[in-house]
C-alpha cells in the first residue's frame, strides 16, 4: 500500500491521530521505522510526524530525572546529569545512529535491541504517554503492552537517579560497542551497611522485551558484592527465562553466557 | 609500512628490477573514491527510470501451481509484470558460454522453485515502493515439496530431486561419473604399508561475500537499436554473453558498461541482474533498475558453497606421507553456476602443495535446496586447503612431528610429478615456511632450515606411477543404491605388491634425530633429469643412501621402463547433442 | 502518491525538490538532486555508506525521512573539496584508505563529524567515530591512520 506522511502542529494532535488509525506509526528518530519503510513493510500506511522540538526536555526533579522521549542518544551523552546512562547510550549503534535514535524509540525496539530500555528498567523507570497527561505507568507494564492498540506516543520517562557507583551496565556483542547485543545487563545495586539493599537487575535480548530478573534480585538481597555473596545470584542467572534464538545468538548460547557476564558485572570485572 | 624483500631466495631466477612491487603506487581511482565520483553502476541518472523487484519463493522446494498477478497489475505505478514465459530463452547455465554443463536454471521459474528466494515473477513500477507494494500483492500458490539441505543426504537414494537437469543430485562429469576422479598410484596398497593412517572430517559453512555495494544493473534503450547496461558485475563479458543468450539477442546489440565494483570478492559474477534489467527495458521501452537490497544480497545472492571433506592419510613414522585419499562434497545449492568448474579446479590442486606418491580423490558437485553457490576468493581451492592444512596438523601430531617440519619434509620440489600429471615448477612452499617460522620465532631444526625447493626434486619423484583406476560411481549408480561401497576396481597394471625398497623405509628413528636429507638414488630407468639446474656444489648423490629419511620415491610402484600412457584420449567438458547455439560469444570458436 | 516540496541547503547551495511521501534522504540526494556521493549499502542503518551530516551531526540518510531536512543544512562527500581537496580526502589518498571506494564517502563524513568537534582525537575516538561504518576491503587500519593523519599526526603510526 502506498505511504502517507501526516504532520501535526503539536504532539497532542499527533497522539490523537495515532490512536485513531491502526495503520499509522509515529516517527520518532526513524531508526526503526524508516528501516521498515525501506523494506516495504506492508503493516502500516501512514507516518505521523510531530514538530522536531517536541519532547526533548530533560528535567531534574529532585532524586528523579525526567527525560523527554524525543531526546536522542547523542543528547543523552552530552548531558552530564545523565552520566549514569552514558554506558547504555554509548552502545546504541554508531555515532550517526545516536544522532537519530531516541529514548522513546528504544522502548519499542524489538529484541535483541533495546539496550537503553534495559538500563531504564533497572532504574525503576516510569513512562508517561502523551494521552495520559500525568498518569505514568511502570516501564515493566508498558513493555508488556507496547504493541497493543490503540498506539500511544511516549512523552517522557522518569528514573530514579542512582547514587554514584551503584548502577552498572554491560553490553555483550561481537562488534564492540555498537553491535547488536547477544545480551545486555543493567544492575542497580544500592548498598546499606556494606550489603545490597533493593537490587534491581534487568536483561536485554534475553526475552521478547527487556525484563527484570527477580530470581537474581532476590538472591542478591542482603548479600555482599564478592564472589561468595553473589554465588546464589549467579546460579539463578537464567531462572525462568527462555532466551530468543535469532541471527545473533541461539537461546542455548545466551543461557550459557549470561551467568558469566552477570558474574563479571557484579564483581566489577567487565570492560 | 615497509616491505621486506627476501631477494636472497631464488636470486638467480629473475631480473631484480621491481618497478611496482613495494612502491606506494597510487590507485588510478583514488581521487574518484575520495570525491565520491568513482562511477559505480548506480551512479547514472535516467529520465523515466523504472524499478524492478522480484517475487521470491519463501520455500526451499516447491511446485508452482499458479501465480496470480491480477491485483498487482492494477496497483498504482505498476508498468509491467514479467513472468517466465516472457523470457526468450528461460534456461541457462553460466558455463554454457564455455560449452560446459547443461542448461539448468531459469531466469524466472515457471514449474518449481528449488531454493528459498528463487524468483518467480518480476514487477516493474515507477518507484521502488510501488514495486514492493505490488510484489506483496502477487499471490503464488505453492505446493511445498520435501527438501534436502545436506550434501550426503542429497546423494542418497530417495532424496528429493533438486535440479531437473541432474536427476541424481550431482553434476555429471565426462558423461560417465557422478564425481570428478583423480587417481595416482595405489592408495590402498600404501595404506597397508603405512606406519600410521589418520582420518579426518572437515566441514565449512557457506560464506557470504557481503560487499558493501549490492548486486545490480540498470538497463536503458539506446537510439541505435541497442541496449546499454550499467552493471556491478566483475565479469563483464560473461554477463554480456549470458544476457545475449537468455534474451536471444545478438551480442552486438548489447552495450555493457562495467562500473567501479563496490566490492566483488567473487559474488558479482552470476549475471542475474543484467538479463532481467535488459528484459524489463525491452518490455517497457524505458530504463529499468534491478538492484538487490541488503536482505537479497545476503539470502539470495550466491555465497561460496559449503564443502565437506573426508581425508585419509598414510604416513611413515619418519614423517613421509605415502598416501592421501580425499572425498569432497561441494554444496552447489539448487543450480550449477560455477560449481562444476570449482570441482575441476579443486582436483587440479589436490593433494595440496606436497609430493605424495599415492593420491586418490573423488570430488562431488552436489545439488541441494540451498542458495546456489558461486565464487569467492579462490573458490575450489580455499575449502580443500582448509581441510588439508587442518589434517596436516593432525597427522603431524599423530606421529609426534613438528607441523612446520612435517610440511617442509613433504613439500613439493621443482621437478616432482604432481598427481594430475604435471611437473612442479617454481615451488616455494619450503622457503615460505622457513621464513614464516623465522618471523614467528617458531623453532625448526637445522636440517629443515637447509632444505630447498630447488633440491631433491625430480628423479624418482618425477615418475608417473602405475595407477589403479576404477569405474565406480557411474552416473545414476549411487541413486539406484549401487555404490555403498566402491565397485570392484579395474585390474591393476602390476602383478603383485613389491616389497618396499629398503632404502626408503628406515627403522623409525625418533624425530629428534635429524640427519641431512640426501637426494633419492639415481634410478636405472631412463628418466630424464629434472629441469631445475643442479646446485653447483653437488651433494653426494652417487651412493644410494642407506637408512635415512628422505623425500622418498613412491613407496609402492616399481620404476617403470616406459612412460605412462593414458588409456583413453582426454576429453574436455560435457557433450550436448547438436551444435551449441552459444558455443562462443562471437561466432565460431577455433579450438 | 502525495508529493511535497522540500527546500534545504546541500553543501552550501540551496536545493529544492519534490519528494513522495515516505522517500528517504538518501534516495532524494541521489536521484532527486543528483548528488551521487552517498551510497546505498543496506537501507537498514547498519553499514554507514549513506552517512551525511545534517546541521553538522552525522546521520544515516537512508533512515532520514527526506521531508525532515526542510530548512536544514546537509553535507555530503561531494561537497568536501573546495579549491583543493579537504585534508581528509588528501589523507585518505596518501594513506591508501580506499580500495573499492564504496564505503569512502560515508567514512569521510563520519570522520569530518569527528574532526569538526574534536580536532585532535585519540585513536580510540577515531575508532568510535567510524564505529557505524563498515568496510569490507581495507581492514580499517589505513582509514584510521588517514583520519589521524588528517588530524595532524604522523602518517602510519598506530598505537598499540
Amino acid at each position: 500500500m502506498s505511504l502517507n506522511v501526516s504532520s501535526y502542529p503539536d504532539i497532542a494532535e499527533a497522539a490523537r491521530a495515532l490512536a485513531r488509525d491502526r495503520a499509522a506509526r509515529y516517527l520518532g528518530g526513524g531508526t526503526l521505522l524508516m528501516r521498515a519503510v525501506n523494506e516495504g513493510d506492508q503493516g502500516f500506511s501512514t507516518l505521523i510526524r510531530a514538530p522536531r522540538g517536541a519532547l526533548r526536555a530533560v528535567r531534574g526533579l529532585g532524586e528523579q530525572v525526567e527525560i523527554g522521549a524525543g531526546v536522542s542518544m547523542a543528547e543523552v551523552l552530552e548531558d552530564r546529569s545523565l552520566d549514569f546512562l552514558h554506558e547504555a547510550a554509548r552502545g546504541v549503534g554508531g555515532p550517526a545512529v545516536r544522532s537519530m535514535a531516541t529514548v522513546g524509540g528504544n522502548l519499542f525496539a524489538p529484541s535483541p535491541y533495546g539496550d537503553f530500555a534495559t538500563a531504564l528498567l533497572a532504574l525503576d523507570a516510569t513512562v508517561a504517554r502523551v494521552r495520559d497527561r500525568g498518569t505514568p505507568i511502570e516501564l515493566r507494564a508498558f513493555l508488556a503492552e507496547r504493541d497493543r492498540e490503540p498506539r500511544a506516543i511516549v512523552a517522557s520517562v522518569t528514573v530514579r537517579r542512582p547514587a554514584p557507583g551503584t548502577f552498572r551496565f554491560a553490553k555483550v556483542s561481537r562488534v564492540k560497542p555498537k553491535g547488536v547485543p547477544v545480551l545486555c545487563i543493567a544492575a542497580h545495586l544500592p548498598v546499606a551497611a556494606g550489603r545490597i539493599a533493593g537490587a534491581r537487575v534487568a536483561y536485554g535480548a534475553m526475552a521478547a522485551t527487556p525484563v527484570r530478573v527477580e530470581a537474581v534480585e532476590r538472591t542478591l538481597e542482603g548479600r555482599t558484592l564478592d564472589e561468595a555473596g553473589i554465588a546464589a545470584a549467579v546460579a539463578a542467572a537464567v531462572d525462568g527465562l527462555d532466551p530468543p534464538t535469532d541471527a545473533i545468538a541461539s537461546s542455548w548460547y545466551r543461557r550459557e553466557v549470561a551467568p558469566v557476564h552477570l558474574k563479571r558485572l557484579l564483581l566489577g570485572r567487565n570492560g | 609500512m615497509t616491505v621486506e624483500f627476501r631477494k636472497d631466495l631464488f636470486a638467480d631466477e629473475r631480473d631484480d628490477n621491481l618497478n611496482e612491487i613495494g612502491k606506494p603506487t597510487q590507485r588510478q581511482d583514488a581521487l574518484g573514491h575520495v570525491t565520491g565520483r568513482s562511477p559505480f553502476f548506480d551512479d547514472h541518472l535516467f529520465d523515466g527510470l523504472l524499478h524492478l523487484r522480484c517475487v521470491r519463493s519463501p520455500h526451499h522446494h516447491a511446485r508452482i501451481r499458479s501465480i496470480d498477478t491480477s491485483r498487482a497489475e492494477r496497483m498504482p505505478g505498476v508498468v509491467r509484470i514479467v513472468r517466465g514465459q516472457d523470457v526468450p530463452v528461460n534456461l541457462n547455465t553460466l558455463l554454457s558460454l564455455l560449452d560446459f554443463g547443461r542448461d539448468d536454471e531459469p531466469l524466472l521459474s515457471v514449474e518449481k522453485v528449488a531454493y528459498k528466494g528463487e524468483p518467480v515473477a518480476a514487477v516493474i513500477a515507477e518507484t521502488e515502493r510501488q514495486a514492493r507494494d505490488a510484489v506483496a500483492a502477487v499471490r503464488v500458490d505453492y505446493e511445498v515439496l520435501p527438501h534436502v539441505l545436506d550434501v550426503e543426504e542429497a546423494l542418497a537414494p530417495g532424496a528429493p530431486v533438486v535440479n531437473r537437469a541432474y536427476p541424481n543430485n550431482s553434476f555429471d562429469y565426462h558423461d560417465k561419473y557422478d564425481h570428478q576422479k583423480l587417481r595416482f598410484g595405489d592408495v590402498e596398497a600404501a595404506f597397508a604399508q603405512a606406519d600410521e593412517v589418520v582420518e579426518g572430517r572437515y566441514q565449512m559453512s557457506p560464506i557470504e561475500q557481503a560487499p558493501t555495494e549490492t548486486n545490480g544493473a540498470i538497463a536503458a534503450p539506446e537510439t541505435n537499436d541497442r541496449f546499454v547496461c550499467y552493471t556491478s558485475t566483475q565479469a563483464l563479458f560473461f554477463s554480456l554473453g549470458t544476457a545475449a543468450k537468455l534474451l536471444n539477442v545478438a551480442s552486438n546489440r548489447l552495450h555493457f558498461i562495467g562500473g567501479t565494483v563496490g566490492g566483488g570478492f567473487g559474488g558479482k559474477v552470476d549475471s542475474l541482474n543484467e538479463p532481467m534489467a535488459i528484459l524489463g527495458c525491452m518490455l517497457t521501452g524505458r530504463p529499468v533498475r534491478y538492484v538487490f537490497d541488503r536482505e537479497e544480497e545476503m539470502q539470495v545472492g550466491a555465497p561460496r558453497g559449503a564443502e565437506r571433506w573426508y581425508l585419509k592419510d598414510g604416513v611413515m613414522r619418519d614423517g613421509r606421507l605415502v598416501a592421501r585419499k580425499l572425498t569432497g562434497y561441494f554444496d552447489s545449492g539448487a543450480y550449477t553456476r560455477l560449481s562444476s568448474y570449482a570441482i575441476v579446479k579443486c582436483t587440479g590442486h589436490i593433494p595440496g602443495p606436497y609430493t605424495i606418491p599415492n593420491v586418490h580423490s573423488d570430488v562431488f558437485c552436489v545439488f541441494t535446496n540451498r542458495t546456489p553457490a558461486t565464487a569467492m576468493r579462490g573458490f575450489g581451492v580455499t575449502g580443500v586447503d582448509f581441510a588439508i592444512e587442518c589434517h596436516m596438523d593432525k597427522v603431524a601430531r599423530a606421529i609426534g612431528m613438528d607441523p612446520v617440519e612435517f610440511r617442509i619434509l613433504n613439500a613439493y620440489r621443482d621437478g616432482d610429478m604432481k598427481a594430475h600429471r604435471r611437473e612442479a615448477k617454481n615451488c616455494a612452499l619450503i622457503e615460505c615456511a622457513q621464513v614464516a617460522a623465522e618471523k614467528a620465532g617458531w623453532p625448526i631444526r637445522e636440517a629443515f632450515r637447509q632444505m630447498s625447493s630447488l633440491r631433491d626434486g625430480g628423479g624418482e619423484r618425477a615418475r608417473i606411477p602405475h595407477t589403479v583406476t576404477d569405474e565406480h560411481g557411474r552416473i545414476g549408480e549411487r541413486r539406484a543404491g549401487g555404490t555403498a561401497t566402491p565397485a570392484r576396481p579395474a585390474a591393476p597394471r602390476y602383478a603383485a605388491m613389491p616389497p618396499a625398497p629398503v632404502a626408503a623405509t628406515p627403522p623409525a628413528p625418533p624425530p629428534s634425530v635429524s640427519p641431512p636429507v640426501a637426494p633419492p638414488p639415481v634410478a636405472s630407468a631412463p628418466v630424464p633429469p629434472p629441469a631445475a639446474s643442479p646446485p653447483a656444489a653437488s651433494p653426494p648423490a652417487a651412493s644410494p643412501p642407506a637408512a635415512r629419511p628422505q623425500p622418498a620415491p613412491p613407496a609402492v610402484s616399481p620404476p617403470s621402463a616406459e612412460p605412462y600412457q593414458p588409456s583413453q584420449p582426454f576429453q574436455r567438458g560435457v557433450h550436448r547433442p547438436g551444435a551449441g547455439r552459444f558455443s562462443s560469444i562471437s561466432g565460431t570458436r577455433r579450438r | 502518491m502525495a508529493r511535497k516540496p522540500l527546500q534545504f541547503t546541500l553543501n552550501g547551495s540551496d536545493k529544492a525538490v519534490f519528494v513522495e511521501d515516505g522517500r528517504n534522504l538518501l534516495d532524494t540526494l541521489r536521484r532527486g538532486v543528483g548528488d551521487l556521493s552517498p551510497k546505498y549499502g543496506c537501507g537498514q542503518g547498519t553499514c554507514g555508506c549513506c552517512t551525511v551530516l545534517i546541521d553538522g551531526a552525522p546521520h544515516l540518510s537512508c533512515l532520514v525521512l527526506a521531508e525532515t531536512v526542510e530548512g536544514r543544512s546537509v553535507e555530503t562527500a561531494a561537497g568536501l573539496a573546495g579549491a583543493a581537496l579537504h585534508p581528509l580526502q588528501q589523507a585518505f589518498m596518501d594513506n591508501f584508505a580506499a580500495q573499492c571506494g564504496f564505503c569512502t564517502p560515508g567514512m569521510l563524513m563520519a570522520a569530518k563529524a569527528l574532526l569538526d568537534r574534536v580536532p585532535s582525537p585519540s585513536r580510540e575516538q577515531v575508532v568510535e567515530a567510524i564505529g557505524g561504518n563498515i568496510c569490507r576491503c581495507t581492514g580499517y587500519e589505513p582509514i584510521i591512520d588517514a583520519i589521524l593523519d588528517a588530524a595532524g599526526r604522523s602518517a602510519g603510526r598506530r598505537s598499540a
